[in-house]
């Protein structure tokens, strides 16, 4: 009997376990170590920061959907791993520490055959003074990226629409916290949903709204932007997100570190080098992200964190992550089977994984500051690599060590992104867009680094509609309802 | 004299950025929100999405 630990129960974390469970059978264990109880539909968060949602809405219990799938559930947060295990066993293990209430903060090792880091990211507050600190969110400003922040993020909002219906004006400050984040789309999604419920509360013209974001031109969304077909015409995202916000009277700023917060005040670093600050009753404002900060300790004791994980913490894959000059990046550079090269019963998937360089062209200030979004990994390609990555572990059970690996690399992998612009079943819009591949490869697409057929988008209520059934539908899936093998991640 | 407003174009005197930007005019947006327009492509954009995730996996 072989055992496979998946460190992680989001996205790609819960794809990896379900489908291992599926596919190895009672013959074989699957275990999943996640510090968090409830499983979490992220991108509805933003309906609950508008209050257009419930937390239980877009959450669910994990125990009773792990059980259903004879999967072992371990409420626990990964501290390192062994992977050649210690000098009184070879077998390889991962040290945890439980976060269950009446267990927290005992330590188990729990040994594996096959480990599957799909940790996500550590929301790095603590990267901005003012945005936060080691124990997660600040005072100064609010957060859509877990079901909790997102609440708190609409309560603020509400106050700050109080206000407005008393006569006050309220100046909007979302975007990025940092000059190193990614999920742009976040953001963008959360400010034309406040924008939307500000015109529904008639309070509109009481708020001044602005977008403060680290992306060198607005639509980027840490991709490099994107180029579709309208009208005749190959244009780029930058023209259809300078139009989204101008029709919507949203002021932006681009190019932009945030560096420091404080009560009311964002200060800030552009790529000319300038320094500024921007007043705000309410931001929002995405942290960037770091790995987890697991270690990794060899069969002496000796930590070997650096050959397994790269600096900023994510696990090292099967990518080149050899240095190279922009003009130099290739499709080939990212990883295809996201197996660690040192330890070949190790893989990561999802946010989890290093990427070899960031997906937009590398910029930074005239003061040495890198100002750049790094790489999206979340949603359909967490999924798909997670797939990917049990379909791996399972052949390499059932098959030995010479079992071919499965390969998603995100160089030949499309997206599907819904980014919800207001909820309404009638009067809701969304810019609904497909990205093939999300990795730019020029040698293949010269030109715009992607095929066109297949990249598009466009603002309407149908976006709204696709989102708001797939809220639903992955959320269905994720509970292994019936038949949920035949919804595609 | 008598003024012509255009709502939907009030916004390019915002500011510079925005006076160099394309804003949809009231056409466009009610297409946005057309139900039979919309329902159009809703299934076009669904197929579409369908393709590359078949592409994808």
């Amino acid at each position: 009997m072989a055992r496979v630990v998946v460190l992680g129960g989001g996205v790609a974390g819960h794809t990896t376990a379900t489908f291992a469970a599926k596919w190895l059978g009672s013959q074989h264990e699957v275990v999943v170590v996640t510090p968090n109880s409830k499983w979490n539909w992220i991108p509805s968060n933003i309906w609950v920061g508008v209050g257009q949602m419930t937390k239980d809405e877009v959450t669910f219990d994990l125990a009773p959907v792990y059980q259903k799938a004879g999967i072992e559930f371990k409420q626990a947060k990964a501290v390192s791993i062994n992977p050649e295990g210690n000098e009184s066993s070879n077998k390889p293990f991962v040290t945890i520490e439980y976060t269950i209430a009446g267990k927290a903060g005992q330590t188990e090792n729990v040994e594996y055959d096959y480990l599957v880091n799909a940790t996500g990211p550590k929301l790095n507050f603590a990267a901005t003074p003012g945005l936060g600190d080691a124990n997660g969110l600040g005072e100064f400003t609010v957060s859509v990226c877990t079901a909790d922040h997102a609440v708190h993020a609409n309560d603020e909002l509400q106050k700050s629409i109080e206000k407005m219906k008393k006569g006050q004006r309220q100046k909007f400050l979302i975007g990025t916290g940092h000059g190193m984040c990614t999920c742009q789309g976040a953001a963008f999604e959360y400010i034309f949903n406040i924008e939307h419920e500000l015109r529904k509360a008639g309070v509109r013209d009481m708020a001044d709204m602005k977008w403060i974001s680290n992306e060198a031109f607005l639509g980027d969304f840490g991709m490099g932007g994107l180029h579709m077909k309208v009208g005749g015409y190959v244009v780029s995202s930058k023209l259809f997100a300078e139009s989204l916000f101008s029709e919507r009277g949203v002021d932006w700023l681009i190019g932009a570190h945030v560096n420091k917060v404080e009560a009311g005040k964002a200060h800030y670093e552009l790529l000319d080098g300038s320094m500024g600050e921007e007043d705000f009753d309410f931001s929002m404002l995405i942290p960037p992200f770091a790995g987890v900060g697991l270690k990794a300790y060899n069969k002496t004791g000796e930590d070997i964190t650096a050959t397994v994980f790269a600096p900023n913490g994510f696990m090292k894959v099967d990518a080149d992550y050899t240095p190279k000059p922009y003009a130099e990046w290739k499709a080939s550079d990212w990883p295809r089977t996201y197996q660690n090269p040192s330890y070949k019963n190790m893989f990561a998937a999802g946010i989890a994984f290093a990427p070899p360089h960031i997906i937009s062209k590398p910029m930074s200030s005239v003061n040495g500051t890198p100002i750049n979004p790094t790489p999206p990994r979340t949603g359909m390609p967490s999924g798909i690599i997670g797939k990917a990555v049990a379909h791996s572990v399972c052949d390499l059970i059932k098959n030995g060590d010479k079992a071919h690996l499965h390969e998603a690399s995100m160089a030949e992998m499309g997206a599907a992104c819904v980014a919800s612009a207001g909820k309404g079943v009638f009067s809701g819009t969304a810019a609904a867009m497909t990205v093939y591949p999300v990795v730019p490869d020029f040698e293949k697409y010269p030109g715009t680094g992607r095929d066109t057929d297949y990249t598009f988008g466009e603002i309407g209520l149908a976006g709204h509609w696709i989102k708001h059934i797939l809220h639903y539908l992955f959320i269905y899936k994720a509970k292994l309802n019936p038949g949920w093998t035949l919804i595609p991640e | 004299m008598e003024k012509k407003v255009v709502h939907e174009e009030l916004n390019f005197q915002r500011d510079d950025k925005m006076n160099l930007t394309m804003i949809p005019g009231k056409f466009a947006r009610s297409m946005r929100t057309c139900l039979i327009w919309q329902f159009i492509r809703f299934v076009i954009i669904n197929i579409k999405m369908i393709i590359v995730v078949g592409k994808s996996h």
